[in-house]
This record gives C-alpha cells, sequence and structure tokens, in this order.
C-alpha cells in the first residue's frame, strides 16, 4: 500500500502517523509537504495529521484546508482515495468540506489527553473492517476542539446512512450524539478525534488502534 | 478602504467560551447578565472600489465557517 502523510506548520502527529503506518504496511509513506500541489502517483492512502497546522490560527484547521495541497487531496478523494484524518486532520477534513460538520471548542473548554472508550458504531466502513460493530476499544484523544457539531438534519443524515464509525462510550467532549469519527457519503473518507497512531505497539498502552490500519491495508489491498 | 468583518456563532450553537465569559463576570460580582456570546472581529484594509461581493466571497470561503458561524460586513470611511 503506497500511501502519503501530509505535514503541515505545526503539524506534530506526521511522524506517529507515519510509523504506524510503516509497522503495519511494511512500506514508508511519502511525507508531503503544504505547498506541494500535487501528491505522488498510485497513492492508496492519503493521510492528514494530528497538531496544530497554522497554529490554530482562525480557526483549527482552517488555514491548512486551504493549503495548495489540499486541492489535490480534495480531486484524489473525489477519484475514491481512501483519506484518512485523525484530530487536526478531522478539522482540515470539515473545514475543506470534505465531511460535514465542524469541530468546536470542547464543551468543558479543557484540553482533554487521555484514553478514552470508544464504541464502533459500523465496522463496515473502509477503515474499520478491523473492528466488529458495537465492540469496544481504548483509543488516546488529546485536543482542544473536538466538539462535533452539525445541525440536526445533517446529524440524522450521516446516522441514517450508517457514516457514525466511532462513538465515545463516555463524555469526552461534547459531541453531538457521541460522535468520535464520521466518514463521508462515498465511504472513502473518514475524520476521527482518537489517535489510533497512538496504539500500535503494546508500549503505547494499547493496541486497539492497530486493526484500523490492518483493517484499511486488507481492504485496500 | 476598509472594511470590518463580524463573525459570530448562529444562535443555538452552543458557546462554550461565551458561558465562562459569563459565569466569570457572575464571579466579579456583575450582575443582571442573562447570556453572553463570543465572536471575532477581523478589520481588512482593501484597495479603494473593492466591491461588497468580493468581501463577501473573502467571508464565505475563509474568514467565516458557515456551518456554525454568521457574519456581517461594515465598510468603514477612512
Amino acid at each position: 500500500m503506497n500511501s502519503a502523510v501530509l505535514v503541515f506548520p505545526g503539524s506534530n502527529c506526521d511522524r506517529d502517523l507515519k510509523a504506524a503506518i510503516e509497522v503495519v504496511t511494511g512500506r514508508t509513506p511519502a511525507m508531503v509537504w503544504h505547498r506541494e500541489s500535487a501528491l505522488p502517483d498510485g497513492i492508496d492512502l492519503i493521510a492528514i495529521p494530528g497538531g496544530f497546522s497554522y497554529g490554530d490560527y482562525l480557526r483549527s484547521g482552517a488555514m491548512a484546508a486551504r493549503s495548495p495541497v489540499m486541492r489535490a487531496v480534495t480531486a484524489a478523494a473525489a477519484r475514491g482515495v481512501p483519506v484518512l484524518g485523525v484530530c487536526n486532520g478531522f478539522q482540515v477534513l470539515t473545514e475543506a468540506g470534505l465531511l460535514p460538520g465542524a469541530l468546536m471548542r470542547n464543551a468543558g473548554l479543557s484540553f482533554v489527553c487521555r484514553p478514552v472508550a470508544l464504541d464502533v458504531a459500523n465496522s463496515q466502513t473502509l477503515f474499520t473492517q478491523g473492528y466488529r460493530s458495537g465492540e469496544r476499544v481504548t483509543i488516546p484523544v488529546a485536543h482542544h476542539d473536538g466538539n462535533f457539531q452539525a445541525d440536526d438534519e445533517t446529524l440524522d443524515r450521516i446516522e441514517g446512512e450508517g457514516r457514525v464509525a466511532f462513538r465515545y462510550a463516555e463524555e469526552c467532549n461534547g459531541s453531538a450524539r457521541g460522535i468520535a469519527g464520521i466518514v463521508n457519503d462515498a465511504g472513502n473518507v473518514l475524520g476521527m478525534m482518537p489517535h489510533p497512531e497512538r496504539a500500535i505497539e503494546p508500549a503505547h498502552g494499547g493496541t486497539d488502534g492497530r486493526r484500523l490500519f490492518e483493517g484499511l491495508l486488507e481492504a485496500v489491498a | 478602504m476598509k472594511a470590518r468583518v463580524f463573525v459570530t456563532l448562529k444562535p443555538g450553537v452552543l458557546d462554550p467560551q461565551g458561558k465562562a465569559i459569563h459565569h466569570a463576570l457572575e464571579g466579579l460580582g456583575f450582575g443582571g447578565i442573562t447570556g453572553v456570546r463570543a465572536g471575532k472581529l477581523i478589520e481588512l484594509e482593501l484597495a479603494d472600489g473593492t466591491s461588497e461581493a468580493a468581501i463577501e466571497a473573502m467571508c464565505r470561503k475563509l474568514l467565516a465557517n458557515t456551518v456554525i458561524e454568521n457574519f456581517r460586513i461594515e465598510q468603514v470611511a477612512d
């Protein structure tokens, strides 16, 4: 599986994501700087990392969503290339209009940094085939703006279409209907606030993130 | 020319920052506050003759996230 990890000024989980993809797929992802206008040919996965791109100026993910590389990502997503956005990557995807809704300041106003229990809401997506629906997993979160909000009509639609991939099994940040991760209508773009790349090796304290990458590899290969 | 863009959360969108400001004001002893909503003011310095439509496009494409925010443009005489 050939993959690319985007790097924005202020990204800080790009190397973690690279390491996770490398361990699971055996291939080193291309690291693609935000100023690039094209992605490497024959890419099977685009990963948008966590961090604080552009210092979260204006709104989290707002600047990164308008950077040159995102035009190439939008075009690739439209061709069906899988796109995974984690944390700030999820914020970038909503700001770019590739996913619905918005990620607002956590309801409790605090930065939340801890392992959280998640329920796999749909194991049939491209990204969640390594899990069973209804399974409870533990994956760390680390964010200030993870409070997913959308209007009721949008929430009803994404729930009705089975586009909620993960839900918080415990209160985390005030997200509407406990949503932690969603896919787009075509199913090839996933945004999630928890960090699967931080739960790969037993030394990380848990390995529940690893199956996301393994399931994706199996689905794509 | 100058323009001011006011970006505010849409009615009904929860504003935890506004709530925190509200609590802090009450903690300082100010009473009679029934609600606080926080927003942003963005001042643009523009070439003379920049159209309202162009400023509105800036708001829609970047300055406001219209999923959760409204904006209002105010043109300012120098």
